[in-house]
């Protein structure tokens, strides 16, 4: 599956690095924990948070991870989506809580 | 592993303090010089972790800092030394789930007390020395396969 299709399924908005939109999808990691999604996702997960400050791209990029999804309504900061630009970072946002963000997607990648 | 290395490759990065917004940047230079000289994927993959929790130390808790890295045909080896407030009790910071983050850290999903734990599982080799109202110092190896 690809991120594409994740935003298709979900209506996910698309907040940056439209280009990712091709990425392959390994799995989900759910965390707002950024030690934890650094210790334990792997490689091409997305990644569910509601964590909106730019250290998450970092996480992201350091990990290939295939994209970021903002849960629950919550927007990326302006300078967050400036870096996911540069770090070519793919970032969604939901107005689904985690839980169900979460399901939906379980049950697509199963 | 045949690594594309003739000579002992370093660097050095200069870390501020409270600098969130760079925070990532040594570390992801790393990843990008080890993959350049055909590092395994693992390998690259621990040190990355392992830098980039050593790096959020000195800014969430340092004034500065300086990251070394040391890469030779058999390892490499990351030494982080800041000017903070160096730990108290080391035993107890390494303990999973202790830290002293302050409540504005945690938000933003650090100090979560797992950074110094991280280090030192994707690392061979780890030492902390740390001297109260000076600073710490972590070094750690890395071997290649």
């Amino acid at each position: 599956m690809k991120v594409k299709d994740l935003v298709d399924q979900l209506s996910l908005d698309v907040r940056s690095f439209k280009d990712g939109l091709g990425n392959d999808i390994t799995g989900a990691y759910v965390s707002d924990l950024l030690s934890d999604v650094m210790g334990n996702s792997k490689k091409g997960n997305v990644w569910l948070t509601l964590q909106t400050h730019l250290n998450i791209v970092a996480v992201a990029s350091m990990k290939d991870l295939s994209a970021i999804i903002i849960v629950g309504g919550r927007q990326a900061q302006e300078e967050t989506i400036k870096k996911a630009e540069q770090e070519k970072v793919t970032i969604l946002t939901t107005a689904l809580p985690s839980f169900e963000a979460s399901g939906r997607i379980y049950q697509l990648l199963k | 592993m045949a690594l594309n290395i003739t000579e002992n490759i370093d660097g050095i990065f200069q870390l501020i303090g409270g600098n969130f917004s760079t925070a990532g940047e040594a570390s992801t230079q790393l990843k990008h010089k080890l993959a350049e000289i055909g590092v395994d994927e693992e390998i690259i993959r621990r040190a990355t972790i392992a830098t980039f929790e050593a790096e959020m130390n000195v800014i969430i808790y340092a004034a500065a800092g300086w990251l070394h890295y040391y890469i030779t045909p058999g390892s490499i080896k990351i030494r982080i030394e800041d000017m903070g407030p160096g730990i108290e009790n080391i035993e107890l910071a390494m303990q999973e789930g202790y830290s002293t983050a302050p409540e504005w850290v945690r938000e933003m999903g650090w100090g979560a007390g797992m950074g110094l734990p991280n280090m030192k599982k994707n690392s061979d080799t780890f030492t902390v020395d740390s001297v109260v109202g000076e600073g710490t110092t972590v070094e750690m190896v890395i071997n290649f396969p």
